[in-house]
């Protein structure tokens, strides 16, 4: 009997990162923008994704990976009601989902053709950061009646993200939120982020929120494989 | 809450290291967890034990070693220990910093009875 001891170095989710990498190789193949949605519950995330379909649909052709922790399919039902293809991944009581559900999913759907999928993550603010997907773009969205302090209590979601939709603008008269010391956080976080005040409920803000991301499919789509 | 996640990953990679060295059994694993991790480490030895259960892993020790996250200033081009999460460059006062370490949690090595 001996005693050994063997060296490795290796990050925990690497397995995780690596899949994540080869689900984006599979996206980048087919010149498709895949964009993973990121909030708490109840932030606005199914609104927003509705939203979208309502905007694009007439222009791109959108898919939609649904995760929820619950067996429930009320958000899958709302979306494949406009008659966009949409999958459900039930994680099971997990609290997030991993690059695995995702290829999941992927395989799930037919993407001939398709422009732009819609990753909608589970609702949380802390374990959905911890885990690569695959998406091009992380969108996290924040909403008025969360409160202006998020940034300074969850920071691991905000810092690998290229947009922050700032939803249910609508409420700020009657909501105690101040709009610079949220934004003051955001960017000490991730300096140079987009940051895209709207509201799903009355529409304002939706046209900049469909215009960066519009540019954003167009690239992908004419860009070399 | 994730941390369940992350004990798995956790035991595959160990168990794999483990095997391929021609383990008996696995003594102890060196974790460095990074304060911007986002991992605790009381939860992961917590899920560790149920995990590790009848496996090469199991009753092993897990050994923590924590490492401070230092951000960069753009700006400046300082590098300084983190202090607050949201706390400008104290050198400069601006507030485009970047993580450079702390963020990962990384298995370094493991003890192995053979």
């Amino acid at each position: 009997m001996s005693i050994e001891k063997v060296q490795i170095v290796e990050k925990i989710l690497d397995a995780n990162d690596q899949m994540a990498l080869e689900n984006q190789q599979v996206f980048d193949q087919k010149n498709i923008l895949a964009i993973n949605i990121m909030a708490s519950p109840g932030a606005g995330k199914t609104s927003l994704i509705l939203r979208t379909i309502e905007g694009l649909a007439s222009d791109y052709k959108i898919a939609v990976i649904e995760g929820d922790t619950a067996p429930v399919t009320i958000d899958a039902d709302k979306i494949y009601e406009r008659g966009i293809p949409v999958t459900q991944i039930n994680t099971g009581g997990d609290c997030h989902l991993d690059a695995l559900m995702v290829r999941k999913g992927m395989q799930a759907l037919n993407l001939e053709g398709v422009d732009l999928v819609i990753i909608e993550n589970v609702g949380n603010l802390i374990c959905p950061a911890a885990f690569k997907l695959g998406s091009h773009l992380n969108v996290a969205i924040a909403s008025i009646p969360e409160g202006d302090d998020k940034p300074y209590k969850y920071p691991n979601i905000y810092r690998g993200i290229q947009c922050l939709v700032l939803n249910k603008t609508d409420l700020l008269p009657y909501v105690d939120f101040n709009l610079e010391y949220f934004k003051q956080g955001i960017r000490i976080l991730n300096p140079g982020v987009d940051i895209l005040p709207l509201s799903s409920k009355t529409g304002e803000g939706m046209d900049a929120w469909l215009a960066w991301l519009c540019k954003r499919i167009n690239e992908k789509k004419h860009a070399q494989k | 809450m994730h941390e369940y996640a992350i004990t798995e990953a956790l035991l595959k990679t160990a168990s794999e290291y483990a095997e391929n060295n021609g383990a008996k059994r696995v003594l102890s694993l060196n974790l460095v967890i990074g304060d911007l991790s986002g991992i605790i480490d009381e939860s992961v030895q917590f899920y560790w034990d149920m995990v590790s259960e009848d496996t090469i892993c199991a009753g092993s020790i897990l050994k923590f070693e924590k490492q401070s996250a230092v951000f960069r200033c753009l700006a400046c081009q300082s590098e300084f220990p983190m202090v607050e999460e949201l706390a400008p460059c104290p050198k400069c006062g601006s507030i485009d910093i970047r993580v450079i370490s702390g963020d990962d949690f990384t298995l370094k090595s493991i003890e192995i009875e053979k």
